[in-house]
């Protein structure tokens, strides 16, 4: 296996709803300023990754138009998911590992705001049994909270605590859409948005992108003074059929944290993709992680969720802390589907 | 800027047989490899990714597993009002159904309440046959239909 | 393998497929380029933009440029004449459309602008449309213009001599 790291890493600061620009005028600066931050042109690039919905601008290949912001001539080699941008880089690091490239770019994005991103998302399930009645996003998550809730393992206390942090955490972060100083009591006295959830529990509707660039052995070593190496990565899928899953765990985060050699431990944080306050006790649950590790010192989802290339930012975030000495060792998450169906889990480590 | 999408999709047997017992006022479910009834019914195995082939009648009433409050969305079972989505474990079968209860505020909801489906009128093999479950009454001396 | 149906359904027609409709509703942001576009066409202007590294011109203009990767800060009025780099004759109707057919449509390099704008042409027979054939563009009343494309009805010879096909290389 090669030594792949991530060497930069760029966001857009993240708004409620870019009203100004389109996706490629969001997109270019942060991807021009990802190549920049390691001094190089799409020259040396050898594949470039994308991740988004086409869904979510209401275009079918949008995804085509936004390659414009990296400037395909001579014609590059690309691909793209049609998913978080996280899987984009996964997708990367497997071509990296078979030896032909040594540097790629991946690239996340989304714009919320032109539909109703809620009800944009019920077309990914089940297309005979669920999809027909539009359960969206909020009340998908709330099915989750209440069962965690139920199952005796989290308080309302307890998901207020993860709003609370996440906010208090994003003050530091000038990216980031929501911050705050509210404490667990200020949140618990607000009314309910839609029983068990109130609108702390839920992401803040966000329009933004994000870039990375990988690199492998030598190369990384010579884009960056502090590589973010990627020890482990891996993700897993469960049953869409969400009967068929216990919503208190997630047995897809556990998994592939196992392959990604979670269990080695000695963490100094981790970034998890959690847009809902159950699902990021439950992915830490999953992963093993006790309350000795900090949790999303970026804010996380909760912060800023543009969808698609929040997960991506997660492993761009925890990178970007280990390449600046603020921890070594660190696991980075993304989340895909309701109700946690589709985890990644990637462990990265500097050199330290 | 509208997306519309008229979309008929083919069914296969198995989806198509729990479709048609909608259309005839039943529900239908089919044994999984261990003999667990999974509902919606599954055309293989989520475990041992067997072939499915026994599809069975379930009860048309059962326990919500988990529930969560909506205001008002793009599917209403009553319009202009809220209701709840709940999972729904229909007697006879082992994994519970998403669907939505007609309820008129949160304080009706609790996990573990016995619900039971409220038909369409008018049905043609779609999941909205049911019109949405509603609670079975607590000074209802009805004996849940189906078998248990 | 086959499937064993309950008796209170085995004896019916089965249901072979569902009607699962989906509509979303979008408020689409043009972007600063469309936008300018767009205003412009409400005014009579056709407004490209040009790439400050390789000084191609784009019309529609989308705040970048294909090649290069760069933002497309400078405006460029294109005139409303350009030539026909290639065209088709539609004779297939679909749900939703406004012309009799065959109608013609085609790819029109405008003067000064370095790719091909899609714009339908009339006035002109169908089978007499080519490559290479000078048109210019016919535009609605002005008290009709708006921020859309539609603006220009359609585009229609202007008489001058055809372009040939060597000058036009790499732009069709």
């Amino acid at each position: 296996m090669r030594d792949v790291a991530i060497v930069s890493f760029a966001q857009s600061k993240h708004v409620r709803a870019q009203t100004d620009s389109n996706e490629v005028e969001m997109l270019m600066p942060v991807v021009r300023e990802a190549l920049d931050n390691v001094g190089i042109g799409m020259d040396r690039v050898g594949f470039t990754c994308s991740g988004s919905t086409d869904y979510l601008s209401g275009q079918a290949f949008s995804f085509v138009m936004t390659l414009d912001s990296v400037g395909p001539w001579p014609p590059i080699s690309e691909s793209h998911v049609e998913m978080d941008g996280a899987w984009a880089l996964y997708e990367a690091w497997v071509k990296l590992q078979i030896g032909e490239i040594d540097v790629a770019l991946i690239y996340a994005y989304s714009k919320s705001s032109p539909g109703n991103v809620r009800e944009v998302l019920t077309r990914q399930l089940d297309p005979y049994f669920v999809a027909p009645l539009w359960p969206d996003t909020i009340a998908m998550a709330g099915l989750q909270t209440r069962a965690l809730l139920d199952s005796g393992t989290a308080t309302p206390a307890d998901l207020a605590a993860v709003a609370a942090t996440a906010r208090r955490n994003a003050l530091a972060n000038p990216y980031a859409l929501l911050t705050g100083d509210a404490s667990v009591e200020d949140l618990l006295a607000q009314p309910m948005l839609a029983d068990p959830m109130h609108v702390w529990d839920c992401p803040p509707i966000t329009d933004g992108c994000a870039a990375v660039v990988i690199a492998a052995d030598d190369v990384a070593r010579e884009l960056s003074k502090n590589p973010a190496w990627i020890r482990g990565i891996d993700h897993r899928i469960e049953s869409q059929a969400l009967g068929l899953r216990d919503l208190t765990t997630s047995v897809s985060t556990a998994t592939a944290g196992s392959k990604a050699g979670v269990s080695a431990g000695g963490f100094d944080f981790a970034e998890l993709h959690a847009p809902f306050t159950a699902q990021e006790l439950i992915a830490r649950n999953s992963l093993g992680l006790d309350a000795s590790v900090p949790i999303n010192p970026s804010g996380g989802a909760l912060s800023a969720n543009p969808v698609m290339a929040a997960g991506l930012i997660r492993l761009g975030e925890a990178a970007s802390r280990i390449s600046r000495g603020e921890g070594n060792r660190a696991i980075a998450t993304a989340t895909s589907g309701p109700c946690l169906q589709q985890n990644l889990v990637c462990v990265l480590e500097g050199s330290a | 800027m509208v997306i519309e999408y008229p979309f008929s999709r083919t069914t296969g047997p198995v989806i198509g047989a729990f479709l048609t017992g909608l259309r005839e006022g039943v529900v239908i479910g089919i044994k999984g490899s261990d003999g667990r009834v999974l509902m919606p019914p599954m055309e293989y195995d989520p475990v041992t990714s067997e072939s499915l082939t026994e599809m069975v009648e379930v009860g048309q009433a059962g326990e919500v597993t988990t529930w969560t409050w909506t205001d008002g969305q793009r599917y209403q079972p009553i319009e202009g009002r809220g209701f709840a989505w709940a999972l729904i474990k229909l007697d006879g079968t082992d994994t519970p159904m998403l669907h939505a209860v007609d309820v008129t505020s949160p304080d009706q909801m609790s996990t573990g309440m016995r619900v039971k489906i409220r038909w369409r009128a008018e049905r043609e093999g779609h999941i909205r046959d049911i019109e949405c479950f509603e609670p079975v009454g607590s000074g209802d001396k009805e004996q849940p239909e189906g078998e248990s | 393998m086959s499937l064993v149906l309950p008796p209170s359904i085995a004896d019916v027609e089965q249901v072979k497929s569902v009607r699962t409709p989906a509509h979303l509703d979008y408020s689409y942001t043009p972007g600063k380029a469309m936008s300018s576009f767009l205003r412009g066409l409400e005014q009579k202007k056709i407004i490209g933009q040009k790439c400050p590294q390789c000084g191609k011109v784009y019309v529609p203009p989308r705040g970048a440029c294909p090649t290069d990767g760069v933002p497309t800060v400078e405006e460029v009025e294109l005139p409303h004449t350009g030539t026909i780099t290639t065209f088709c004759v539609v004779n297939v109707s679909f749900y939703g459309q406004g012309m009799e057919i065959p109608y013609v449509s085609a790819l029109v390099l405008l003067d000064g602008s370095d790719i091909p704008l899609m714009h339908l042409m009339q006035e002109v027979p169908y089978d007499q449309v080519r490559s290479g054939m000078r048109v210019e563009a016919v535009w609605v009343p002005d008290d009709e213009l708006k921020p859309t494309l539609e603006s220009i009805k359609w585009f229609r010879p202007n008489g001058e001599p055809d372009m040939d096909s060597a000058s036009m290389r790499g732009n069709a």
